[in-house]
């Protein structure tokens, strides 16, 4: 019993601190009131949906800004952003979200520095924010394990 | 063309009958993001609606029956829906293209259809709301957005029946229908005050900001 309240309250601890630190938003705590018993592994498909699409974005990010700074598409680079700045949106990843707000307006003023600079932030954001949700989500399968164990 | 509208307004509620009996909206949203598709699935599910979800104008298009295929154009009885949500940025046909498409439809313009933009211009908010968008939410679409925009749709799916039935008999004998309701002057004119039928007035556009 004791593991399990252990458990618990690590678990309370490390959810709390990516709120503290920005890295989930209220829109998080939406998503989780949309997870019930007949969908208990929506917050996770979700989730998982938001890693695939960001990483496609940031591959498409990354090509477009590789070309010859004359050549740049400044309208496929916003483009992608927005996209990228609307799923982050979508499942509560705050700081990536931030970036990409940032991102856009360099887009705006094409401004390749500008550009590439938030490339590498929200390449670091969006590892930071992917390690603290799957550290997350391993964390919630061990409590429940634990808990299925104890109530046999 | 006039005999299919004539039809149409014969036809009892518009209210989706699930195989339990109750009455459920029905909800066509169209989003490009995936991850978006998922969320406002799970959104109106969990509030009880029937869903479907396609992720572009054009397959909205194709699923309403408007897509120019003659076969499909008087969808009476094949495709009932009663609320569309669109995404407003997708690539090809925005969703103020479908919402015009929409609302020139003789036989869909009737269908509440509502803007979702991450975006707060309020430009576009009102080019939305002068095309006849019943509402436009900031993305991420909350629950209490849903909530709320059932309530609206529902009470309007009730009067729209009302209204359809005072229609019928000050120019028609009306039959009676499965659902008569007793006419009422107050809810004649409590009608206009909500953009379903009625042309958008200032007043009704100052309403709709102030709810956003």
């Amino acid at each position: 019993m004791d593991v399990v309240t252990q458990m618990q309250r690590q678990l309370i601890q490390y959810t709390s601190s990516l709120f503290q630190e920005g890295f989930l938003d209220d829109q998080f705590n939406q998503l989780q009131q949309l997870q019930d018993e007949s969908n208990p592994e929506f917050v996770v498909e979700v989730v998982t949906l938001f890693f695939e699409d960001a990483e496609r974005l940031l591959n498409e990010l990354s090509k477009s800004l590789q070309v010859e700074q004359e050549s740049i598409d400044f309208r496929r680079v916003d483009a992608h952003v927005h996209q990228l700045k609307g799923s982050s949106s979508s499942i509560g990843a705050q700081r990536v979200q931030r970036v990409c707000i940032a991102f856009r307006n360099f887009c705006e003023q094409q401004n390749v520095e500008g550009c590439l600079k938030s490339l590498q932030e929200i390449k670091q954001e969006y590892s930071l924010v992917k390690t603290k949700l799957e550290t997350l989500f391993k964390m919630e399968k061990q409590l429940f394990a634990a808990r299925g164990s104890i109530s046999r | 063309m006039a005999g299919g509208e004539v039809l149409r307004q014969n036809l009892p509620e518009k209210l989706e009958e699930s195989p339990s009996g109750a009455n459920e909206l029905h909800v066509l949203a169209v989003d490009d993001s995936l991850v978006d598709r998922k969320v406002i699935e799970r959104l109106l599910k969990i509030s009880s609606c029937k869903v479907t979800v396609v992720e572009s104008g054009t397959r909205a298009l194709q699923y309403l029956g408007l897509d120019g295929d003659k076969k499909s154009s008087i969808g009476f009885d094949s495709v009932k829906v009663n609320l569309i949500m669109t995404d407003y940025s997708m690539p090809g046909m925005t969703g103020y293209d479908l919402l015009k498409k929409i609302k020139e439809s003789s036989v869909f313009r009737e269908i509440p259809v509502v803007i979702m933009s991450s975006e707060n211009i309020l430009t576009r908010i009102d080019r939305c709301l002068e095309e006849g968008a019943e509402d436009f939410l900031l993305k991420p679409v909350k629950l209490s957005d849903v909530r709320r925009l059932k309530d609206f749709i529902m009470k309007g799916e009730v009067k729209e029946g009302e209204k359809r039935c005072c229609k019928r008999s000050r120019s028609e004998d009306c039959s009676p229908s499965p659902m008569t309701h007793p006419c009422d002057s107050s809810l004649l004119s409590s009608l206009s005050s909500s953009s379903v039928l009625s042309p958008l007035s200032p007043s009704t556009l100052s309403s709709k900001k102030s709810r956003l």
